[in-house]
């Protein structure tokens, strides 16, 4: 009995020894899961999932406070790639929080601006170019398309438009699937 | 103007060919197998083609699939063929109905069908019998030209399905082990592989009575699809290769308990399994260096179950054991690509 | 002349049919009414135009320049007026229109200013390559990379310069039919190219299927006592004119993967990309026309043409006997790389080797399961598993397709072709590099958008900071006033 014991004790003391040993031996410098989620967010800085940016939505869910599926820019491909960083089962994007869309970009009707400044205010992104009184203008290259600044126009002449494809950003799509193969 | 992706060019024979072709190859063996083993090889491959398409059929329907197709792709018609050559000849209806159902069923479609089963199909159905059947399964006949009695193919069918022997004769006057099975019997007697050899008439010049040409046959079946490049000679050399070197190896070691290199490749279903069994492409591993490993493995573990195991024959576990290593086997064995380092 | 040859990997034998386009010798294509040139027919940045709606442009004058390093500017093929500049159908496996400059010719076929450079070798190789620059010269083999960077040794030393006669793809014959009828002229070239990589040894690679061709070649370097330039045939096995296959032929060398060739001291060039060279160097002409076969089941007189680039499909057909409302199916290329286009009325670029037109598309058959049965993998020049891949592209699991080396696929082919399941393979290959393209640039516009955002937020934590303190400051002066005598409380 007493030898049973004075072994298994000294078993737990040797296998506890060199776990610890492995634990400082070998530790990982990983990034903060914070870092790694904000990675994997569009950084369309929309709001859509309720937080006010990316970053604050990434916090939410290393802190577990929110869901992996509250990003609609993100789509299916950010729900997926987030449930494999945090090895959990990926889900459907909650509808609440709004459907995929495909990517657009924010137009100025330019001749009805008039130069009030709230959509500069409002573009998370510094994506609006202009002054107080004068015209505004998008980059387009920096517009997330996140429609912050289509609410506070006070004239409506913000509209979001489709990015238009071209021979550039065309690519090839997947093969229709026959009937006969797996899916 | 009609689009299409490249290459606008096609130069495959379709999978339906390819299957066929492995029939074709077949043929020589089983007109073998019949000629030594009667009628009631013809009838067990007839009814589990039946069996096979007719499951095929309805398991595609219950899965939502187009039927034609995959009905006329073959593959359950070759599942169909190597297990019931893999059958006693006067196996009971059940045995082939059961074995076939299993293999079409639950091996293949319920794993997703053509191109997604882990295992051969037909081993797999065959192993199910084996072990729930043992008696039925190992009641094998003796070649014809042994107990001198040759049924009809009517009389074989009768006993198939009705399980009574014809007028004058009793079922044990024509069955007998097959010659791996008897082999072993003697040598757990303790005799030595001559005096058994000498012992039973079952046994050849080479492997089995009969068992040589069916062999011979299915090598020249498959040495045709080799031609044919139907399939590769990856496989099938590692195989027989790897039995080659387990059996001589041991048989120079010791000669009186361990049987000649050329009765391991001459009997049981060596040359099917190296030929057609082994070379399934779905569950074998698929780069060159893989199914070199793959076939010396089954030739390996065959050499081990034939003479250390419990069954008479082990291609059947072999190839199982080999297919559950295959997708290993083929992550540590992809090619150089070429432009990457040596 | 027996010089050791290598073997890649996997590979077809695939019937010719060159034949049929070489029965004729090359005939100028008639002068079209209208000349289509899309600003964009290269690999690089589209071209920028120069010239407006109206104008007056001569043969050979630059409408369009380079813009920026890898780039090439184009060039009217004829001369006429321009009458629109805008989107219009070209030839691209999207079907999409692009931007183009149209001119219309009006028949005089008058030059512009012509500046020849007969002694080549008097001049500096940078000047040379500027030369060709100028002259928008790209790889006339299909690929369209500029040609001058090519030939831009980048401080390292080329030992061998391979010249790409292979022609590996059935159906085309456009570089055959030049090396019979102008050997001397990519001899020429060649030795430009030559001077301008300080290459040591030069190489042109011929399948043995072409043996009119090979013949001009040795002949030509014969009457034209040249040493040094070695013609070698090669096996014919398709994709033997792909560049790296090539090399590996001729040299045993592997270009690294993700590496190019001059990194093993190697430039490939194209035998029709070499004329042009010499057309440009030595005769001042800018590359305004391009050999292209017009063949295939739906052309009744098969043949190759001399076409000024930005000719209408659909007048090469008819010259050569088809109604192009007849021609159901049009390939741009061989039948093995090429790309189905949507219109005929798109126009001849300078990437167009070959029209391949029938009436209809080859039936498809409809794909079945993979059944591993790795005759892709047998056939693939790359030594890739095209099962694994599939399987992966599949499944879009993009990234373990990469693992398997995705990027080294050269699209040739040869895996889909073999295929017996009939699976579309390289299309899945075309769609799982698009999608792994399009992440990687949606990550780094992500980066973008994120480091404007915590500039914009650090900018209103700034500003807000600053005007905190200017009311701080403001309140301390009013408090300053109000009670000096006090003293700060710590």
């Amino acid at each position: 009995m007493l030898s049973a014991i004075l072994a298994f004790t000294a078993l737990a003391a040797a296998f506890g020894l060199i776990l610890g040993f492995a634990a400082v031996r070998f530790k990982v410098e990983g990034d903060p899961l914070v870092d790694k989620i904000d990675a994997l967010l569009p950084q369309t800085q929309c709001g859509q999932c309720t937080y006010p940016g990316c970053r604050p939505y990434a916090e939410a869910i290393a802190k577990g406070e929110a869901d992996i599926n509250q990003c609609p820019p993100g789509g299916e491909a950010g729900i997926i790639a987030l449930a494999d960083l945090l090895g959990r089962d990926p889900k459907p994007l909650n509808a609440r929080h709004g459907a995929v869309k495909p990517k657009m970009v924010a137009v100025i009707d330019e001749p009805l601006c008039i130069g009030c400044t709230l959509c500069i205010q409002a573009c998370p992104v510094d994506a609006i170019l202009g002054a107080a009184k004068q015209m505004h203008t998008v980059i387009e290259q920096e517009c997330t398309g996140c429609e912050l600044c289509v609410a506070p126009c006070p004239v409506d002449c913000i509209r979001m438009a489709p990015v238009q494809q071209d021979i550039r950003s065309w690519k090839w799509q997947a093969p229709l699937e026959a009937a006969g193969s797996h899916a | 103007m009609q689009t299409s992706s490249s290459p606008h060019l096609h130069s495959a024979a379709p999978v339906s060919s390819v299957m066929l072709r492995v029939i074709y190859a077949l043929i020589p063996g089983v007109i073998a197998t019949i000629w030594f083993f009667g009628w009631g090889v013809a009838v067990n491959v007839m009814l589990a083609a039946i069996v096979a398409l007719a499951s095929e059929a309805v398991m595609l329907a219950a899965r939502g699939r187009p039927i034609k197709p995959f009905l006329l792709d073959g593959s359950a018609l070759v599942t169909a063929f190597l297990l019931a050559l893999s059958l006693p000849p006067l196996a009971p209806w059940w045995i082939t109905l059961i074995g076939t159902a299993f293999a079409i069923v639950v091996a293949k479609q319920l794993y997703g069908g053509l191109g997604c089963n882990p295992f051969n199909p037909a081993m797999a159905g065959y192993v199910v019998l084996l072990i729930s059947f043992p008696r039925e399964m190992t009641q094998w006949l003796a070649p014809e030209t042994v107990s001198g009695h040759a049924l009809s193919f009517a009389q074989a069918a009768q006993v198939i399905f009705s399980g009574a022997a014809p007028p004058g004769l009793t079922l044990d006057a024509v069955s007998a082990a097959t010659p791996l099975d008897t082999l072993k019997t003697h040598l757990h007697l303790g005799e030595t592989v001559e005096a058994a050899r000498r012992a039973s008439p079952v046994f050849g010049s080479l492997g089995g009575l009969g068992w040589e040409w069916i062999n011979g046959l299915f090598l020249a079946g498959g040495l045709w699809m080799m031609y044919k490049k139907v399939i590769t000679w990856h496989i099938p050399v590692a195989l027989l290769g790897g039995l080659l070197v387990m059996s001589t190896a041991f048989h120079l070691f010791n000669g009186d308990a361990y049987v000649s290199p050329a009765f391991h490749l001459f009997s049981g279903a060596a040359m099917l399994g190296a030929f057609f069994i082994a070379t399934d492409p779905v569950s074998a591993c698929t780069t060159p260096r893989g199914k070199l490993y793959y076939g010396a493995g089954i030739g390996i573990l065959t050499y081990i179950i034939r003479a250390w195991g419990g069954y008479p024959d082990g291609i059947a576990f072999a190839v199982l054991l080999m297919n559950m290593a295959a997708p290993l086997i083929d992550h540590y064995t992809q090619p150089r690509v070429f432009g990457h380092k040596k | 002349m027996n010089a050791k040859l290598w073997r890649f990997p996997g590979g077809l034998h695939l019937s010719g049919h060159k034949t049929e386009s070489t029965r004729l010798p090359t005939q100028r294509a008639r002068l079209p009414k209208r000349l289509t040139l899309p600003l964009h027919q290269h690999i690089g940045a589209e071209a920028k135009p120069v010239v407006a709606v109206g104008e007056r442009v001569l043969k050979g004058q630059v409408i369009a320049r380079a813009e920026g390093y890898v780039s090439a500017p184009v060039h009217a093929s004829s001369s006429g007026t321009v009458i629109a500049a805008g989107d219009f159908p070209v030839p691209h496996p999207s079907g999409l229109s692009a931007p183009c400059i149209v001119i219309e010719t009006d028949g005089a076929e008058q030059w512009c200013e012509r500046h020849p450079t007969p002694d080549y070798t008097a001049q500096d190789p940078s000047h040379l390559r500027n030369l060709i620059r100028e002259a928008g010269i790209v790889g006339l083999g299909g690929a369209g990379f500029p040609s001058f960077i090519k030939l831009n040794p980048l401080g390292k030393t080329v030992d061998t310069l391979i010249l790409n006669a292979a022609e590996c793809e059935p159906y085309i014959t456009c570089d055959d039919m030049l090396m019979r009828e102008r050997a001397a002229e990519i001899i020429h070239g060649i030795r430009i190219m030559r001077h301008a990589l300080h290459a040591a040894h030069c190489i042109i690679g011929i399948e043995d299927n072409k043996p009119e061709a090979y013949a001009a070649l040795v002949r030509a370097l014969r009457e034209l006592r040249i040493d040094g330039i070695q013609v070698i045939q090669v096996p014919t096995r398709y994709p033997a004119g792909g560049e790296k296959q090539l090399i590996h032929v001729l040299t045993g060398r592997e270009v690294p993967s993700n590496g190019l060739p001059v990194h093993i001291g190697i430039v490939c060039h194209n035998v029709a990309t070499a004329a042009a060279v010499h057309r440009a160097v030595q005769l001042g002409e800018p590359l305004i026309s391009r050999y292209v076969t017009i063949t295939g089941p739906g052309v009744p007189e098969p043949r190759n043409l001399e076409v000024l680039l930005g000719t209408p499909m659909a007048e090469l057909l008819q010259q050569c006997g088809a109604d192009p409302s007849s021609i159901g199916h049009l390939v741009m290329g061989g039948p093995m790389m090429g790309f189905s286009v949507h219109t005929s009325s798109a126009p001849v670029v300078k990437t167009t080797n070959c029209l391949l037109a029938a009436e209809h598309a080859p039936a498809v058959q409809a794909a079945m399961p993979c059944i591993r049965c790795g005759a892709c993998a047998e056939a693939c020049p790359a030594n890739l598993l095209p099962q694994q891949l599939y399987w992966h592209a599949h499944a879009k699991e993009f990234d373990k397709a990469q693992n398997y080396n995705l990027f080294d696929c050269i699209e040739c082919g040869c895996c889909a072709a073999v295929c017996p399941s009939h699976i579309p393979l390289v299309q899945y290959y075309r769609y799982a590099k698009g999608e792994i393209w399009t992440r990687e640039r949606e990550k780094q516009k992500a980066d973008v958008a994120r480091a404007r955002h915590e500039f914009r937020l650090a900018r209103l934590a700034q500003e807000k900071a600053e005007r905190e303190a200017r009311h701080a400051q403001k309140k301390a002066e009013l408090a300053g006033k109000n009670a000096p005598r006090e003293t700060a409380p710590h």
